[in-house]
């Protein structure tokens, strides 16, 4: 046995060299989102003499930006992990959306209940209720054996007509300053948006790395027949994910509701591809097994920093697709680059 | 072998799939410490017998009994907890995870963060996986690597450690050489010898007779679902074996 280290066990002496890239392959997310802050950083020092980064309302616009696509890109990370994909989120959303304001709005004049409370019971059923289609995903996936591309693409049709049905076509709009504080208010100079987007980075951070449900998500990802003879209960597993994915998605949107004081069925309809994208950019591969919520965070801001970035230093909008897209093959074709000399750590 | 009561005793059992027969009054003993080879050609019954024995399906005659009681255990789960460990040809290892998450896959330890918060004992996953290596006598120089990582042979002392791990009394493994190397499958007949010498009875499905005869202290003989006889390696060659599995 040779006294130095090598690549777990491939006999492939660990460089440093080799380490480094192993960091680098790792935590790829993380040096995009830096070297982007760095170009644009310099663009508008040359372009305009102002600063990019040390800018509050630069750093306030995009943190705000990259919340809802955040959150829903959290709960797509676990379903990715699982190797499966949720092609429902956008519309779960927008579901969500609706029905809490359409039932805050309840709440409100029928029951007659202060604004406060009037919220609660509209965010409460939001949540509430995007938990069922996650309930049928998971079902249709572990018990009918339908593909998870094929069984939420089914969902997204449902919970897009649905919401529309609820909304009777049309927005809902909402007027209650509670409600409307929590979308748009800073505390301490944060928004409130972007503190409740922490708390739910911290809290999944914490589910996929330090429990068993997270740990049986990587498992379930890497090998299912492993999981199950592990005596792991795969179906039961499968539907807490996607439900836990439609919670999610619920959050964001019963937090759009409240940022712009109306449910919108049409909420989250931009953001499930925006979700997909920050996983994959951060890290996850699509094949299952692989991914962390720090990795989801640094694709989420990536994302937004682009997208606000080029407005900031006066591009042509329609560069952000553009740069979008690279980064995301770029991303990709580093993944495939780290399997080959595989021996990373343990994801987690 | 001195006069030990079996781990494991096969007796008369019987098994029909439809109109075939399966298994027609097979036995087998394992005793502690003892390694069994399982030969016979394809369709002997020798996967059918195990599992019979490790709850994959039940058996219709005869008695499976461990330590001198009568078992029939109704899933894999149920056997594992009693003792008995399965290590299948693909092994059933998250290669995403490292050893320690797959030898407590399914059972992780957990402890508490500021002593309130239940976080996965990853420490103690690692220190079983050193110490299990170690009582293997395999050298594993990065503990955090995922067992994607790992050679063949070194998946398969994973898979072995696992059971060993769990105190596991009896291993039941299905060709465990067939996928590897010579080198790798020097290194497996070592890790049998590993368990023989922690006192685990071992059950061992192979072709390679040079593989049972290095490794077996009997060989047990199958031929169209039933008993074609039962051999020491010393006092056998292997035309004879051959022989009794072909039955002429």
């Amino acid at each position: 046995m040779a006294t130095a280290t090598t690549l777990a066990g491939t006999g492939v002496p660990l460089t440093r060299w080799r380490r480094i890239l192993l960091v680098i392959a790792e935590q790829r997310a993380w040096i995009f989102l830096a070297v982007l802050v760095l170009f644009f950083e310099i663009w508008s020092q040359i372009a305009y003499g102002a600063t990019f980064l040390f800018n509050t309302y630069n750093l306030r616009a995009i943190s705000v930006a990259a919340a809802a696509p955040l959150i829903l890109a959290l709960g797509q990370t676990f379903v990715i992990i699982s190797a499966g994909i949720d092609l429902s989120l956008g519309f779960v959303m927008g579901f969500a959306s609706v029905i809490a304001a359409h039932t805050a709005n309840w709440a409100a004049q029928q029951l007659g209940l202060p604004p406060l409370a009037a919220m609660l019971v509209g965010v409460s059923a939001g949540v509430g209720m995007a938990a069922i289609p996650g309930l049928v995903n998971g079902w249709l996936i572990a018990f009918l054996k339908v593909p998870p591309f094929i069984g939420t693409l089914g969902m997204y049709g449902v919970a897009r007509g649905a919401a529309y049905l609820i909304a009777g076509g049309m927005t809902i709009a909402i007027s209650n300053r509670w409600y409307s504080s929590v979308g748009n208010d800073r505390v301490l100079g944060l928004p409130v948006l972007v503190i409740l987007a922490v708390i739910c980075c911290l809290v999944l951070h914490y589910i996929l790395s330090q429990t068993r449900f997270g740990q049986h998500t990587y498992a379930l990802g890497a090998s299912k027949a492993a999981a199950s003879r592990a005596g792991i209960n795969v179906k039961r597993l499968t539907i807490k994910i996607y439900v836990l994915s439609a919670v999610m998605a619920g959050i964001a949107g019963v937090l759009y509701t409240g940022r712009f004081s109306a449910g919108a069925p049409q909420a989250g309809e931009p953001l499930l591809l925006l979700s997909i994208a920050a996983v994959v950019i951060g890290g996850a591969s699509l094949f299952g097994g692989s991914g962390t919520i720090w990795g989801t965070v640094a694709g989420a801001l990536v994302i937004a920093v682009i997208d606000y970035g080029l407005v900031f230093v006066n591009v042509e909008p329609f560069w952000q697709f553009i740069a979008v897209g690279l980064v995301i093959i770029i991303s990709v074709l580093v993944d495939q680059a780290q399997r080959r000399f595989i021996g990373g750590r343990q994801v987690e | 072998m001195s006069e030990q009561a079996p781990i494991l005793s096969v007796r008369n059992v019987s098994k029909h799939f439809g109109g075939v027969q399966a298994l027609n009054r097979v036995s087998l003993d394992v005793l502690p410490g003892e390694v069994v080879a399982l030969a016979g050609d394809n369709g002997a019954g020798k996967s059918t017998v195990i599992k019979a024995i490790s709850g994959v399906f039940g058996y219709e005659e005869g008695d499976i009994l461990l330590d001198g009681k009568r078992v029939a255990f109704s899933t894999p789960e149920e056997a594992r907890d009693n003792g008995i460990e399965t290590i299948y040809q693909d092994l059933a290892l998250a290669d995403n995870l490292s050893i320690g998450a797959n030898i407590f896959l399914g059972r992780e330890p957990m402890t508490k963060l500021f002593g309130f918060l239940p976080i996965l004992d990853r420490k103690k996953m690692a220190e079983a996986a050193r110490e299990t290596m170690h009582r293997l006598d395999f050298h594993v120089d990065r503990l955090d690597a995922p067992v994607a990582a790992f050679s063949g042979g070194q998946r398969q002392a994973v898979a072995i450690g696992r059971a060993m791990y769990w105190n596991a009394r009896l291993v039941i493994m299905d060709e465990p050489t067939a996928a590897l190397g010579v080198p790798e499958q020097r290194k497996v007949m070592s890790l049998i010898q590993s368990l023989k010498a922690a006192g685990k009875g071992v059950i061992f499905i192979s072709h390679n007779l040079r593989d049972i005869f290095e490794v077996a202290d009997r060989i047990v003989v199958f031929r169209r679902g039933e008993n074609a006889g039962e051999r020491i390696p010393t006092e056998t060659t292997g035309d004879e074996i051959v022989r009794l599995m072909v039955g002429k």
